[in-house]
């Protein structure tokens, strides 16, 4: 049997079946995906990188192939059983940060955990457990439209782990930063990986996927698996 | 929640838009509701039986001695002759009703009027008031008393004078009256009554005070039906700027949505979200619509429908009903206003519900 | 006859139509195409659309059992203008659609609780398992409401103020005919009989299922069963001694304000008692789903207990308005 964390088996995924603009971006791809480890996909553009990403986070359902978390197939879930893995098992780190504005960083922070029905003093301890570690303390109440980059990203950051997942996702997390920040970010990216997370990233950004805390790079090309290393 | 609020000004639209019809809805309601209460009220004091008599399928003037008749019947325990007929001002362009009473201490050329007549021609007690007899001879009138009932409803345009200045104004004999009225003594008794008078005088035609109070509950029913339904009209426009409203997903919402289902959320979770959203603005909209037109209807009198319920009456009454609930009238609104408006969003809603999660990776 | 509480009833039981006519053809293709293993868009698509089905459906429920209220309580204010009706049940007798609309009404509520109940546990199966029979029922509730519509269209269209009608004076008196007639004319003892001997197989049928976690059809029948006599109870028995009166039996004069509206007391948990019991058996039967096994256990329980929760009180309070009564009947413990 498979120890992994995760194990993907001939995954496809087709958008626009049966229309003249069908498209297979995903053809057939077959991976191992290793507990607490970072795992970075790289590729060139249009290479299937982000749907992979989104099919393993059960974001979308494969057209075909199966997944398996931790020896269970989640593949063919029906929409609330993957939602409820969605936001028990991963956390999300999106390419622009994806905040909602208008709400508080407070109120950003706790939105994962909102379908929970979590009572609101153990929400607020956990979040502010959070805004402690990344040093957003002071700026709980401040709408999210008034952060500076940085504090918007760690504020990203704080909202992926507010569920406690055990695999952080971050698609492209640097496309959008200068590199005082992207250090930032390999810095926590570091730190979440000491803390027995495990990341499973998207980047053709040099910096990151060269970097000394990313244990393993998949490649990527037309919707297949290149190379692993 | 918060998120609702931030969005104040999408909704501040809707809202405004909600509250209107709920308002003119529940205004045309409670009006048509105090307009019933009112006649009922008057009616309350009206006779048991009137006995017309007819001619040629006509109303016309029955005899005197049909009264002694009629008081021997058995069950009835007291009949009175009504003298009474319209008269049209064309100063004011309006019918009054004059009506003959003995017991107002008239004397020959006094009247007493209703609130109605004194408004419109500017009467007080004491003034001279000159309209045309049958003949077309001018007959000054001078006025005793003003009239200021429990309801003004059915006595605004009311005139009041001794019976031989009536029988005189008209020109009507002696031995004849307008109509009979009869008092029962047992309720239960009335329909048998009915039944004999029409066997012993078969040119009448007796008319039941229950008869009058189904009918007029059915008139006022249905002229409030009528109205409902032209607003019915105003309903479906609004179901349609209600659905639009909905369905205009702006790219940031839908942006939004996506975040949501991206880091956990459920279509039920977004579903439900929603619900409240519409839930809210709902509520708000029904419970300030609906005291608007409480203070509407019941501190201003129905300044704004007047017109429109009661006709273009030059005399028509003014009235003040005493406020209060009916909580069969707060389920029909709510019924007319929510639930369409629910049905309207409820496609749009899930529409934007289902938003794919992954779009947000994009 | 326009009315605006008539209109509103028409208008929402159109509404509620459509909503469930929609539902059912979504329902169709559901049962056509449904595949849960496949990942294809068609069963993407099917998936979101389950989401709309309950919002339908759950949307239509609430407003079938607030139009039910609302459809009585119309019935008992427009009584002033039939001759002959006093209460609900001259102006339900004014034609011979008016019963038809009240029970079909009762039956829809029913259905649509036992939808919603299904719903909710199917959705914590990983695979859906009963998609078909969920989606098969919907297709038997949509002709329900289109009856209940159709109906309540005749009987609105039909109520003419010149028809002299009969009311619960006559209607459930032990001379007349009919069921309302023969259910009168029990004795009060006899209805009595019945209102307890049901009451007492639901909540013997409930607990046993509740403790053996066996025998949960039972306790589904017993719960109609027990709705059946609790209404011929009230009517036969209940009703004469929350009137005082021994020979007044009606089923509605007790909603009215001059009896302290005790009838919403009664009403009220024993329609949402039979709505849950219903719903807990039929959850109950689908722990054989091994996907279901515990899910369904623990909701079934959960509906049983709340059943049985408002069964007792509505037997506890019906027993309570017969033993303050002033009434005394004779004959009654012969
Ligand atoms: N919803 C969609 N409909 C149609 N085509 C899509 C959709 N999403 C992605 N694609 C296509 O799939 C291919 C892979 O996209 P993506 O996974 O975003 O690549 P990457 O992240 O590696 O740049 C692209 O060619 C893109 O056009
Ligand atoms: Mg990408």
């Amino acid at each position: 049997m498979n120890t992994h964390l995760l194990h993907l088996e001939n995954v496809t995924k087709t958008f626009n079946q049966g229309r003249p603009n069908e498209y297979s971006a995903l053809r057939g791809i077959s991976l191992d995906i290793p507990a607490y480890q970072a795992t970075c996909i790289i590729g060139p553009s249009g290479s299937g990188k982000t749907t992979l990403l989104s099919t393993i986070a059960c974001l979308a359902r494969p057209t075909a192939g199966r997944i398996y978390l931790r020896e269970k197939p989640i593949s063919n879930l029906p929409e609330n059983f993957l939602a409820k893995i969605r936001r028990s098992t991963f956390g999300f780190i999106f390419q622009r940060f994806n905040l909602i504005s208008g709400l508080t960083v407070l109120e950003n922070i706790v939105l994962p955990a909102y379908p929970l029905g979590l009572p609101q003093h153990k929400l607020l301890q956990r979040a502010f457990a959070l805004l402690d570690q990344f040093d957003l303390k002071n700026r709980a109440e401040h709408r999210v439209e008034w952060l500076s980059g940085g504090e918007a990203q760690r504020t990203a950051i704080c909202r992926a782990l507010i569920n406690d997942p055990a695999i952080v996702i971050a698609d492209e997390p640097s496309a959008n930063l200068d590199s005082a920040l992207t250090a930032e970010l390999l810095e926590i990216f570091t730190q979440l990986r000491a803390a027995g997370k495990t990341l499973l990233i998207t980047s053709h950004d040099p910096i990151i996927h060269e970097a000394a805390a990313i244990d393993m790079r998949v490649e990527m090309r037309d919707g297949e698996v290149r190379s692993i290393a | 929640m918060a998120s609702l609020l931030r969005r104040k000004g999408k909704n501040l639209s809707l809202l405004l838009v909600y509250t209107l019809l709920v308002f003119l809805l529940a205004s045309v309601l409670l009006y048509t509701q105090a307009l019933r209460k009112e006649a009922t009220l008057v009616l309350a004091n009206s006779p048991e039986i009137i006995v017309q008599r007819l001619v040629a399928g006509r109303h016309a003037f029955i005899p005197a001695q049909y009264l002694k008749q009629l008081g021997d019947v058995r069950g009835v325990t007291y009949t009175q002759g009504r003298l009474w007929g319209y008269y049209y001002d064309p100063v004011v362009k309006a019918n009054y009703t004059l009506m003959a009473t003995g017991n107002k201490g008239l004397a020959v050329h006094e009247i007493a009027i209703g609130a109605g007549i004194a408004r419109t021609r500017q009467l007080t007690v004491g003034d001279y008031l000159s309209l045309r007899n049958a003949r077309g001879a001018p007959e000054t009138l001078r006025v005793k008393e003003i009239l200021y009932p429990d309801s003004e409803l059915l006595s605004a345009d009311l005139m009041l004078l001794n019976p031989e200045s009536w029988r005189q104004f008209f020109a009507v004999p002696q031995a004849v009256y307008t109509d009979l009225t009869l008092a029962v003594r047992n309720p239960a008794e009335i329909n048998k009554v009915a039944e004999k008078i029409v066997q012993r005088l078969p040119d009448t035609r007796p008319i039941l005070k229950s008869e009058i109070l189904r009918s007029y509950d059915a008139v006022f029913s249905w002229r409030e039906g009528l109205v409902s339904l032209l607003l019915s009209v105003a309903l479906l426009a609004f179901v349609i700027f209600a659905w639009d409203k909905a369905s205009g997903l702006s790219a940031e919402e839908r942006r939004e949505i996506g975040i949501l289902k991206a880091i956990g959320w459920e279509t039920s979770d977004v579903l439900r979200m929603k619900l409240w959203e519409g839930a809210i603005v709902s509520l708000t909209a029904f419970l300030s619509g609906y005291l608007l037109a409480y203070a509407h209807i019941f501190f201003t009198s129905a300044a704004l429908l007047t017109p429109i319920l009661k006709g273009w009456a030059v005399l028509y009454p003014e009235f003040h009903v005493i406020p209060y609930i009916d909580y069969l009238q707060v389920a029909t609104l709510f019924f007319f206003t929510v639930v369409p408006y629910a049905v309207a969003t409820l496609i749009p809603i899930w529409k934007a519900a289902i938003t794919d999660p992954d779009e947000v990776m994009r | 006859m326009l009315n605006p509480v008539i209109i509103a009833l028409l208008i929402v039981a159109s509404l509620d139509t459509l909503m469930l006519l929609i539902a059912a053809g979504f329902a169709l293709r559901i049962l056509r195409h449904w595949d849960i293993q496949s990942g294809s868009e068609l069963q993407i698509r099917l998936e979101q659309q389950t989401y709309l089905i309950a919002t339908l459906v759950g949307f239509a429920f609430i407003t079938e059992l607030l139009s039910l209220l609302l459809f009585v309580y119309n019935a008992d204010a427009l009584s002033s203008q039939f001759v002959g009706a006093m209460c609900a049940t001259g102006v339900l007798n004014v034609n011979p659609w008016g019963w038809p609309t009240l029970i079909s009404k009762i039956i829809v509520f029913f259905f649509a609780a036992l939808w919603l109940a299904l719903n909710f546990i199917d959705r914590q199966a990983e695979d859906y398992p009963l998609v078909r029979i969920k989606y098969g029922l919907l297709l038997l509730i949509a002709p329900l409401m289109l009856s209940v519509w159709s109906f309540q269209l005749k009987y609105f269209l039909g109520l003419n103020p010149a028809v002299i009608t009969s009311c619960c004076g006559s209607l459930f008196s032990a001379d007349a005919r009919g069921i309302a007639a023969e259910v009168s004319s029990l004795t009060p003892r006899t209805g009595m009989l019945l209102f307890y001997v049901g009451g007492i197989a639901v909540m013997i049928s409930g607990l046993w299922y509740l403790r053996k976690q066996r025998t949960a059809l039972i306790f589904g029948m017993c719960s109609i069963g027990a709705f059946i006599t609790a209404i011929i109870g009230i009517v036969s028995f209940v009703a004469l001694y929350i009137y005082a009166h021994p020979h007044h039996h009606c089923p509605f004069c007790i909603l009215k304000s001059g009896h302290d509206f005790k009838g919403y007391w009664l009403y009220l948990p024993l329609f949402s008692a039979t709505a849950l019991a219903i719903s807990s058996s039929a959850v109950a039967v689908t722990q054989r789903i091994p996907s279901l096994r515990t899910q369904a256990k623990k909701t079934a329980r959960k509906f049983g207990w709340l059943a049985l929760l408002l069964y007792g009180i509505f037997y506890l309070l019906s027993s309570w308005m017969v033993l303050t009564s002033n009434l005394t009947l004779e004959n009654l413990w012969l």
